[in-house]
């Protein structure tokens, strides 16, 4: 018993250890954000004006703007694709099941930069040689993203999808109702929490994406995360760090939020964040 | 006339959603998927030669490109590249697993969510963001590692925190979601019939999330080793991944067939663990949750 008692505070102290660790840089962050020095690295005392220019930078607003666009448009198309994929996928006993399946868990797995670089190649050569699909741009960006975006949602839909039963859509179709009715009616509103998750997962995946988005654009269309890289290279201004800090608190505030709106309406919410990974 | 299909074409008495539904995005996967891999591939086999006009490529099946790349030079750095990157896992595990264990089985349901919070907020912040802050840490004139007389920026053992650091919450969610579905009572069992915390452990809890921890750890090697973004900032040019040298013949050198060639080999080396990771993750769709 006292050994048990003892592993637990070993355990307790590691975990604490692991999350201090994550949150350092975080804090790092923060903390540099508010640096009256332009010198990220040190420290004259404390000032908010960062705040203030970061917003004053054009180059910063369109960057945002232009991968909120891209993140917004992003998440609605792969929302589309993926959660009718996954109630055509969901119980189908069809042998395109595992090949399709398969195919899903490739363009997760598959290192990014590989994609990168694919779609790059693919997106110069259909533009030159056929006029297929649009200049490098913001738009081979949205169509890049889609790719792995949809697979995600997919994933977190289907898993919801399979685990809640079929009973209801049986009796659902039995009495006549056509798909769309089925879906809109019985289907969709349980599936609403795993459909909102996915698509705010693959709206901020979207809006972080950095290597995806660096190959497949143009040197116009600058992308948020791009402009953090080209800044933090050579020495970053400090607008960075504080327009960072805003996201952190309102990411940091909506995840708090949608976990409370959850326990509120009685779910299980830890099964439901550690489910979507 | 749709719900006729819908009941069509299939066994027992399950009406379905049209299978359909899924063709949007199968051709989306077979043009923007399969097809830019299929030309990165032929790429690979191509060839460049130089001209007044810019470069042509010639297409062909030339392997000068795939042979270029067995230079000791850059085979040292694709050895570098998994040995860091499998480095980073094994330390990733370490971290991880203690971590989500903790989180199923030792903190109180009540703060349970507040934790599963703490690691999933992370996850959702600007990576690059959180890499750039590694390298304010380690910086050895100033920052905080410099406070302690430390000096490991640009060099494999900053790569390798940034890398642990960046894929730590892809592993944990899924192993700790594999271990919060686990049945506890067998474990208690185990221990009421005499066996030792150690032996109960690798007997029922290992068994049982293997799934979870194989596909959690191959989810964060195979990425690892296309890893981009923090052999950059915190390798600074000095330590190099692949993924920077691919870089270079696409934004810098210039070398495409000679980008996708590097690509295509790397791709080669990492097809055991891909294919490792889609078969364990077919099954565990199949069998398990």
């Amino acid at each position: 018993m006292h050994d048990a008692a003892r592993r637990k505070r070993l355990m307790s102290g590691w975990g604490i250890a692991v999350l201090a660790f994550l949150y350092a840089p975080i804090a790092v962050v923060i903390v540099y954000a508010f640096n009256a020095n332009h010198d990220v690295s040190n420290w004259t005392g404390f000032s908010a004006k960062w705040f203030t220019e970061a917003f004053d930078t054009p180059r910063y607003v369109n960057a945002l703007e232009l991968s909120l666009k891209i993140a917004a448009l992003n998440a609605v198309c792969a929302t589309v694709l993926g959660t009718a994929a996954a109630l055509a996928l969901g119980r189908t006993r069809s042998r395109w099941r595992v090949p399709f399946s398969a195919l899903i868990f490739l363009t997760l797995v598959v290192p990014e930069i590989v994609i990168a670089v694919a779609s790059r190649i693919f997106f110069v050569q259909a533009h030159d040689n056929f006029g297929a699909f649009p200049e490098l741009s913001w738009r081979t960006i949205l169509l890049a993203h889609v790719v792995w975006s949809s697979a995600i949602v997919v994933l977190i839909v289907r898993a919801r999808f399979t685990s809640m039963g079929s009973q209801l859509e049986e009796a659902s179709f039995d009495l006549g109702a056509p798909p769309v009715r089925t879906f809109l009616q019985v289907t969709l509103p349980r599936l609403a929490p795993a459909i909102m998750a996915g698509f705010l997962l693959t709206f901020t995946m979207s809006f972080d994406d950095y290597v995806l988005s660096v190959f497949t654009a143009s040197g116009e269309s600058e992308t948020w995360p791009m402009a953090v890289f080209n800044d933090v290279r050579f020495g970053v201004s400090p607008a960075v760090n504080a327009i960072s800090t805003l996201m952190f608190v309102i990411v940091a505030a909506g995840v708090a939020g949608a976990v409370w709106f959850m326990q509120r309406r009685g779910e299980n919410v830890s099964e439901a964040l550690a489910g979507g990974r | 006339m749709s719900a006729r299909r819908a009941v069509k074409g299939q066994r027992g008495f399950a009406p379905r959603y049209p299978a359909w539904l899924a063709s949007p995005l199968l051709g989306y996967y077979l043009l923007l998927f399969v097809a830019p891999l299929a030309i990165l591939v032929t790429f690979a086999f191509a060839r460049q030669s130089d001209s007044f006009a810019g470069d042509q490529i010639v297409y062909g099946f030339y392997t000068e490109q795939i042979s270029a790349v067995f230079d000791s030079l850059y085979l040292n750095v694709i050895g570098q590249t998994l040995l860091i990157a499998a480095g980073g896992t094994l330390a990733t595990v370490a971290v991880g697993f203690p971590l989500a264990y903790w989180m199923a089985r030792h903190v109180s349901s009540r703060r349970k969510t507040i934790v599963l919070l703490l690691v999933i907020i992370p996850f959702w912040t600007s990576f690059l963001i959180r890499t750039f802050a590694w390298k304010l840490i380690l910086d050895g004139n100033g920052g905080i590692a410099g406070f302690f007389g430390l000096d490991i920026l640009y060099t494999w053992k900053a790569v390798l925190i940034g890398l642990v650091y960046g894929y730590l919450p892809l592993f944990v969610l899924p192993v700790y979601a594999s271990l919060e579905r686990m049945d506890w009572s067998l474990v208690d069992g185990a221990k009421d019939l005499g066996a030792t915390p150690w032996k109960a452990f690798k007997e029922i809890t290992l068994p049982l999330t293997r799934p979870g921890l194989l596909s959690g750890t191959l989810l964060v090697f195979i990425p690892m080793c296309g890893e981009y973004v923090i052999p950059q900032m915190l390798g600074g040019g000095r330590f190099l991944f692949v993924g920077n040298v691919i870089q270079g013949q696409f934004i810098g050198a210039s070398n495409w067939p000679f980008g996708s060639a590097l690509s295509l080999v790397l791709m080669v080396v990492l097809a055991v663990f891909v294919v490792l990771y889609v078969v364990s993750a077919l099954k565990e769709e199949q069998y398990g949750a």
